[in-house]
């Protein structure tokens, strides 16, 4: 009998709202957190607009002593697993020794705090170099920085798979638990919006140049032109089910019941890629059916041949218009490692509140996708159980089940 | 009925000569391979050794597109990935490939492509808003490095789960866990696995001085790595790689393939106490090592040989000599310990799997390879650390362990392929 993995508490940084509520009344409302990049002037850039998060006063919310050796993408990870752990009502004093760990996934590392440690090194010299440098850049960041906020000492790591990397860290957090751990905080969180990060995003080809807020990323539309990048993210509280029960279990917003990861063939293979492999797997490890799906959160990369490959996907598996489909990651941008975890919050609450939330922006999505896009306005139901899908650059394929606690 | 999991081929690059035998050569014969940097003029920086690998992309049958888009870490994966595959025996060919994965660990993957990209955006620095107009199309690659374990997929076909492991400097050792665990649950039946660095850049020579974490000790490279000494100083900085093709144990003995060890058991634990700190206590790391040994079913009093961190710093070394003490009691006292770091340096995420490499050779070959530069041990490090000279002993099961940045202490047993557990 293997353990059920509960989430039990949630924190969300996102550019359209912080905190899991705020966030939740973003995507029901439709509202955005698209807009043109403020950080520094972006008009020599070919491309402007990013999903930036907005009023959030750090310092409100770290020990200043953790400000000067932290990137703003560690800061807004610190910040929500503080929430999510609030949330979970987890009072680390109860919980055995190494019974808590921290999986996150991380892209772009601490980027924006890298780029002034260059800078420094380059114009003033190596002495000018941050003590903090070290640590503050590479890809464990986040997690060692939660693991050592929390008094987390349990298994812990770090993965990098660009955008499919959040849902691997929930995955092999959920593989933690199944091997003994009783808690875990895992998700993901990113930010790379210095001029630096700025340029190298735009030179992956899929950022979207358009200047229309409203119309730069329409993901299934005919009129898809790439992506908006996005920061922030979210963190998770997991837990194993019986031991969450024995604490008195706090509210519990759904179970993961499945995962899986693939990698695509190479592109001159002539087979399909491996997403809709990644569902199959996903959903035979919950011991359910493409039936059983209530509602699909689709990766929507905002790209036709990517979009056009998704939609083969999801057609292949559920049959034409055979379930809904849905990406409120239109009014956030695209998060990288932030954008699973993000999904799966989304895809949480839709399962509590019974109301899928739709997708904003694309209007014209080619018929013979045959997707059931929910578009323009929420729809009720009484969906239980939700599909998330992601896709990482260079052939990353990741899927997580989640289903309604039903005790 | 759990599923074991055993290494049946590797690939190593790592400084002191290419390939495997060079390797084992140097580890065995207790010459070093650090030395002044060569790769940029060192002369600003209080740190100018380092442990270079003698690497020419070409004549190890990279592409010319290959050794274009390819940052240096991720060629030295790729060759290692294809060495491992050849070592082997296997026709991947023949492979189901959805069951065939990759796990590489890497702690700051794209540094040095990274560097070479900034000073042309930034004009050397000129410019804080960077000019696009000078962008590389792999800019991107270096900005997410997940490229890497996809470049080591494409090489080998891999199409099951591809993971890049990203844990400071236990990323080699995680790495490798973490692709045991996926053949354990059954996600993959073979993975590729394993690390790679290549660190020798400015930004990471500068940031490591900020902390006088590595060795000053520049009139004297080739006895700059001193782990354990009373003189020791910090570690001397590397780049390296190591792959191994990890099978599920039964269908490896089917096809009857060479095995080389068995992966009998790993953990980690975090400290929770600081970003580069360590407690003396070593306690998270004994954790770590008592639940490995648990794992594979080990009593301490089997252990052959401890493969240290031994970064050479002040503290790793007190450090995990007290984790040792701890999690094994008397043992301690009576088993070799030796660090390689003291031949090869420390080659940051990459080294956690090129110590799984020695480790395995030293199973293979029994010999203890030696700590180099070990002439008066501090005395709060009181071990057998194997000074100098490499030892020939019946070695049947190996722990080797590694201490990161973040607070990460892993351990990993491994045992010899006829040794079955107690």
């Amino acid at each position: 009998m293997s353990v059920r993995t509960l989430v039990t508490g949630l924190g969300v940084v996102a550019p359209n709202g912080l905190g899991v509520e705020r966030y939740w009344e973003a995507v029901l409302e439709g509202r955005s957190g698209i807009a043109p990049l403020t950080r520094f002037d972006v008009s020599a850039y070919p491309a402007t607009l990013a999903g930036q998060i907005q009023d959030l006063l750090i310092e409100d919310h770290l020990p200043s002593r953790l400000l000067p050796q932290t990137d703003v993408s560690t800061r807004f990870a610190l910040i929500a697993a503080e929430w999510a752990l609030g949330d979970a009502k987890v009072d680390p004093s109860t919980m055995t020794d190494y019974g808590m760990g921290v999986v996150t996934a991380n892209a772009c590392g601490g980027f924006e705090f890298t780029h002034r440690e260059f800078r420094k090194l380059w114009t003033q010299g190596s002495k000018s170099v941050s003590v903090y440098e070290s640590f503050a850049w590479f890809y464990a960041v986040n997690t060692g920085q939660i693991s050592i906020r929390h008094g987390m000492r349990g298994p812990s790591s770090a993965l990098v798979a660009e955008q499919a990397g959040g849902l691997d860290a929930i995955g092999h957090a959920r593989r933690t638990i199944r091997r003994g751990t009783p808690l875990m905080v895992t998700g993901g969180v990113d930010s790379a919006f210095d001029p630096w990060g700025w340029a190298s995003q735009i030179a992956g080809g899929g950022v979207s140049r358009s200047t229309d807020p409203q119309g730069a990323y329409l993901p299934f539309d005919r009129a898809a032109s790439g992506y908006v990048p996005g920061e922030g993210g979210a963190l998770l509280v997991l837990e194993d089910a019986e031991l969450a029960m024995a604490r008195g279990l706090p509210e519990v917003y759904g179970e993961i019941c499945g995962y899986a990861s693939t990698f695509d063939p190479p592109p001159d293979s002539g087979r399909p890629p491996g997403l809709r492999r990644a569902a199959e797997l996903a959903l035979s490890d919950a011991g359910l059916a493409p039936d059983d799906v209530d509602v699909v959160f689709a990766d929507a990369a905002g790209r036709p041949d990517l979009d056009r490959a998704e939609a083969e996907a999801i057609r292949g598996l559920f049959g034409a218009h055979g379930v809904p489909v849905t990406a409120p990651k239109t009014l956030t941008g695209r998060l990288y490692s932030g954008g699973g975890p993000l999904d799966v919050v989304t895809a949480l609450r839709t399962l509590t509140e019974g109301v899928i939330p739709p997708t904003y922006g694309p209007s014209d999505v080619p018929r013979e996708y045959g997707l059931d896009l929910v578009v323009d306005e929420p729809r009720e139901g009484r969906p239980g159980t939700a599909l998330i899908l992601a896709r990482g650059r260079w052939g990353f394929n990741a899927a997580v089940v989640v289903r309604r606690f039903t005790g | 009925m759990t599923r074991r999991v055993v290494i049946t081929g590797f690939g190593v690059r790592a400084p002191g000569g290419s390939g495997a035998a060079a390797f084992w050569d140097l580890l065995t014969s207790g010459r070093t391979a650090t030395r002044r940097i060569s790769f940029f003029d060192p002369s600003p920086y209080r740190s100018q050794i380092a442990a270079e690998a003698d690497f020419d992309a070409a004549a190890e049958g990279l592409t010319p597109r290959e050794i274009r888009r390819m940052d240096r870490a991720a060629q030295f994966a790729v060759v290692c990935a294809r060495e491992a595959v050849a070592d082997s025996g296997l026709d991947v060919g023949a492979l189901d490939p959805h069951r065939v994965g990759v796990s590489l660990g890497s702690a700051v993957a794209a540094a040095s492509s990274l560097e070479q990209e900034y000073l042309v955006l930034s004009d050397a620095g000129r410019q804080w808003e960077v000019d696009p107009g000078f962008l590389s199309a792999h800019m991107f690659d270096y900005l997410v490095p997940s490229v890497m374990p996809a470049e080591v997929a494409w090489t080998v076909g891999a199409e099951g789960p591809v993971a890049m492991v990203s844990n400071g400097c236990t990323s080699g050792l995680d790495s490798v866990g973490h692709a045991v665990q996926l053949i354990h649950e059954g996600s993959a039946d073979v993975m590729l696995a394993g690390a790679a660095d290549t660190p020798i850049t400015p930004i990471v020579v500068a940031c490591f001085d900020a902390i006088k974490a590595t060795t000053p000790r520049n009139d004297d490279p080739e006895h700059a790595s001193r782990p354990f000494d009373g003189s020791r100083n910090g570690f001397v900085l590397a780049e390296g790689a190591a792959m191994f093709v990890l099978e599920e144990y039964e269908s490896a003995r089917r096809r009857g393939a060479r095995v080389y060890a068995e992966i009998a058991g790993y953990a980690t634990r975090c400290n929770a106490y600081h970003m580069t700190g360590l407690k003396t206590d070593g306690r998270e790391m004994a954790e770590a090592i008592r639940v490995a040994l648990a794992q594979a079913r080990t009593d301490a009093g089997a252990v052959d040989y401890i493969n240290a961190h031994g970064s050479g710093t002040k503290q790793n070394d007190r450090h995990e000599t007290a984790a040792f003490k701890r999690s094994l009691g008397e043992t301690a006292r009576k088993v070799p310990v030796s660090s390689i770091k003291s031949m090869v340096g420390h080659s940051l995420g990459a080294i956690g799997s090129i110590e799984i490499a020695a480790s395995m050779l030293a199973i293979e070959h029994n010999v203890v390879p030696p700590t180099a530069n070990l002439h008066r041990a501090d005395p709060e490090c009181d071990l057998d650390y194997v000074p100098l000279v490499a030892r020939e002993k019946q070695v049947d099961t190996v722990l080797t362990v590694g201490s990161g940045f973040g607070g990460f202490q892993s351990a990993m047993v491994l045992r010899a392929p006829e040794a079955e557990a107690a």
